[in-house]
């Protein structure tokens, strides 16, 4: 169940948006929680050893922490049937002062037939999109 | 290069993964979910689901259990220092809950060259205890030509 009424709903329409706060900390709980240890993950000799500007955060923690834009919308993790991204630019995690990811998500199409809703997710660091064509099917 | 003739090969099923509720709160942390039918059990139920519920991209880590098997098939020529993670989607038929016992299978769907790269996409299915498909996580990953 949920409380929304996909009558009410409207293409274009902002459903929330949040700006997450990534540390070296939540890189280092995201490699133990997803087993992703590569080390350009937490490591800046071996960042800049591979030729990268510094630490980046993993894709797949951008990808996981976006789509709760559409999550809270919901109000039920289950509902998201189908999401899915494109990884555009990294995002970049000073050891000291982290990084910030805004994502903004709006309505991107809505199906009456299928009562389902389109969540098209953006999300920027540094005013740079790291992500594209992130879309949240979510079932309503 | 990868090696286009991979393309159609299929590697063969992961061991099971058994779906833990810790493990479930650990990833749910991790990609800063507040949801509560992500860690607690009786939110979880009361919405209808026998167990916790894993947040949308947790089916990540049986994708990665699928990935070693051609990473390291000689025949695809995969070179993982030079690969780069370029797109990532997955499709549920349903949410995968703690207590689901997950294996998979990975299909190399299509390798493509873009000038010095190529691109190289899997198509992962997930299944359950029954053997019922529960997500497909398709994956391109990008390989810099040298």
């Amino acid at each position: 169940m949920t409380h929304i009424n996909i009558a009410s709903l409207e293409v274009g329409q902002e459903i929330g948006s949040h700006t997450f706060h990534f540390t070296r900390d939540s890189l280092v709980r995201y490699a133990g929680a997803s087993g992703d240890f590569n080390p350009i993950h937490y490591r800046d000799d071996f960042a800049k050893s591979v030729g990268l500007d510094g630490v980046l955060a993993h894709g797949m923690l951008t990808m996981g922490a976006a789509v709760q834009v559409a999550v809270n919308w919901v109000g039920d993790a289950g509902k998201v049937i189908d999401y899915g991204v494109r990884f555009t630019k990294p995002v970049f995690v000073d050891a000291n002062t982290g990084a910030d990811v805004l994502v903004i998500g709006k309505v991107g199409a809505i199906d009456l037939e299928n009562n389902t809703v389109r969540i098209d997710l953006s999300a920027s660091s540094a005013e740079l999109a790291v992500l594209g064509k992130a879309q949240a099917v979510i079932k309503l | 290069m990868v090696n286009p003739n991979v393309q159609g090969k299929k590697y063969p099923e992961t061991a099971p993964y058994l779906v833990g509720r810790e493990k479930v709160r650990e990833f749910a942390n991790a990609v800063f979910s507040t949801n509560p039918i992500n860690h607690d059990l009786f939110a979880a139920q009361a919405a209808g689901y026998p167990d916790l519920v894993a947040p949308p991209t947790f089916a990540v880590l049986i994708q990665e259990r699928s990935l070693p098997a051609v990473l390291s098939d000689p025949e695809a020529d995969i070179d993982f220092s030079r690969v780069v993670h370029g797109d990532q989607r997955f499709i549920h038929t349903r949410p995968i809950v703690a207590w689901d016992e997950l294996t998979s299978i990975l299909e190399v769907a299509s390798v493509k060259s873009l000038g010095a790269h190529s691109m190289i996409t899997f198509n992962t299915e997930i299944f359950d205890r029954n053997k019922d498909l529960v997500c497909t996580a398709i994956s391109t990953l990008v390989v810099r030509g040298e």
